[in-house]
């Protein structure tokens, strides 16, 4: 009896007749991939050698006592609209992001503007640790351990003229990097501000790190603003310019609505957002909620800067 | 043509439709049980089980539509069913609210419900489902009268719109969840209007024909 049986080979499984016939060189190739990977191995494992970034930077007497929020949750919890709208969307397709070679010019109202090449900017200023609360407007807060050096330090270098009276910060705005900004959610690109007194505070900070190593992509990578006693969204993330202004910079979140995000939005209890309280928040990590604290808990450092406002008419 | 089935088949249909709609509950009780909520576990049951109940009162209300215009009379069957498991998740959502998010802060949650526009919403949809739910049994239909009952149970379409106006007022920005759930709830109203209509004029064009003309 025949049996029929299946061929052996499937077709499939046939090399094509043009890469056999190039074995040679295709081989090389591979090779060559293979050595590179090999190399790209061993870069990494130097890097894990030498420890984190900035494993040396000073402590700060400003940091709180507080314990830090998990690092997988400051990593895995975030705004950042630019890589979509939703919490986990930034650890998700943040990826595309590419923080070096990255510039950060600084323009404006000044009398020495400059295009700060990343590596030159980190120089600038010994990188502290500063472990900072962190206050979302949505109601929640974390702990976070940053790296960075105060704000001033960048710009008093620029000599602002006496025109400048804001300092307005810019985020990177590419969509090829960042697949959020195709929708029209906010205003591309991401803009932020501050009056010069609160970007001179020495509590406002320069950030290139959190917990001893550079900014993760979804975090605001390589360069980001961090202000402890405003909500969240006032800490621009990503940013290529910073530009002194003689007006109000034209923030985003106050051009999405204007009335419920200020241009201010220093945390405070007592002005509620128009849709929800902020009396409480919830620290990321505990069950109950907590009472939230006049200027974040910085109110010591920051109230003067306030002194005869009314903070509910300049929220 | 119409597609019939006979009451067994309709039955393990109906079971088959309860173990599904408990899925969603099961997954979010295996992701809770494997620590995978996320930073802030308590926001995400609160909006899961959100979700959910915007899913199921918008396929309750699909029930009628899908009935008609498939031909499938035996879907009314299941329609009491999904409504109620449309409360079951409110449910939770409203316990998950004032158990895990407030802890039974009554004050918190008073002042929420006064002042806080979605909250009112949302917490008003909770409460019009209650007697939905409430008059779901037959026993309950008959005591009511078919009439009475149906112009009670029209008030899903209110809590309907009220949950999706619920959602749309606590996003920040991003709005095109909540609108998804408009445009459903909209078609799902709409295609009622239509019935009506079409129905009025087919009673009216038949009431023209059998009338006698006047001469």
């Amino acid at each position: 009896m025949l049996i029929r049986r299946p061929s052996d080979v499937l077709p499939s499984e046939i090399t094509p007749r043009e890469l056999f016939e190039n074995r040679r060189a295709f081989l090389c190739d591979t090779g060559l991939v293979v050595a590179a990977a090999a190399m790209a191995g061993l870069g990494v494992r130097q890097a894990h050698a030498q420890g984190k970034v900035f494993s040396a930077a000073k402590k700060s007497p400003y940091s709180i006592g507080e314990t830090p929020t998990p690092f997988k949750d400051v990593t895995t919890y975030n705004n950042f609209y630019e890589f979509g709208t939703g919490k986990d969307d930034p650890a998700d397709r943040a990826g595309t992001l590419k923080p070096r070679p990255w510039t950060l010019s600084v323009e404006g109202e000044c009398a020495k503007p400059k295009r700060w090449d990343l590596d030159e900017l980190m120089k600038l200023a010994a990188v502290e640790e500063r472990i900072y609360r962190l206050r979302c407007v949505e109601g929640w807060s974390m702990v976070i351990p940053w790296n960075g050096f105060p704000l001033a330090e960048l710009l008093k270098r620029a000599e602002p003229t006496s025109k400048a009276k804001y300092v307005e910060f810019v985020t990177l705005s590419d969509d090829k990097q960042m697949p959020g900004i195709r929708l029209p959610v906010l205003d591309w690109p991401y803009v932020e501000g501050l009056r010069m007194d609160e970007a001179m505070h020495p509590l406002a900070l320069l950030t290139f790190g959190l917990y001893g190593d550079l900014l993760p992509n979804q975090n605001g990578a390589p360069v980001r603003i961090v202000v402890p006693w405003k909500y969240g969204f006032k800490s621009a993330k990503s940013i290529v310019r910073v530009r002194f202004t003689e007006t109000e910079p034209k923030t985003a979140w106050n051009k999405a609505i204007p009335n419920e995000y200020g241009f201010y939005s220093n945390v405070n209890p007592q002005v509620d957002h128009p849709r929800w309280s902020q009396a409480k928040e919830r620290r990321i990590g505990e069950f109950g909620k907590r009472a939230t604290l006049m200027f974040n808990g910085y109110g010591d450092q920051v109230a003067s800067l306030y002194a005869g406002m009314d903070l509910k008419k300049y929220y | 043509m119409t597609f019939q089935l006979n009451p067994s088949q309709v039955a393990r249909i109906k079971a088959a439709v309860f173990i599904a709609c408990l899925i969603p509950l099961a997954l979010l009780a295996l992701r809770a049980w494997r620590d995978q909520l996320g930073a802030n576990p308590i926001e995400y049951i609160t909006r899961s089980t959100g979700w959910w109940t915007l899913t199921f009162l918008m396929i309750t209300l699909a029930v009628t539509p899908a009935r008609k215009l498939l031909s499938m009379p035996w879907l009314l069957r299941l329609r009491r069913m999904l409504g109620l498991f449309a409360f079951f998740y409110a449910s939770l959502h409203f316990t998950t609210y004032i158990w895990l998010d407030q802890f039974f802060d009554l004050h918190d949650i008073v002042k929420d419900v006064m002042k806080r526009p979605f909250i009112t919403v949302g917490f008003t949809a909770f409460l019009l489902l209650i007697p939905l739910a409430a008059t779901s049994t037959n026993a309950m239909v008959k005591r009511l009268g078919a009439r009475r009952w149906q112009w009670l149970h029209r008030a899903v379409y209110a809590i309907g719109t009220l949950g999706v106006i619920h959602f749309l007022w606590l996003v920040k920005k991003d709005i095109r969840e909540p609108l998804a759930f408009g445009l459903v709830l909209a078609v799902l109203l709409g295609v009622r209007l239509v019935f009506r209509w079409r129905g009025h004029a087919r009673t009216s064009s038949a009431t023209a024909r059998v009338a006698p003309r006047a001469g």
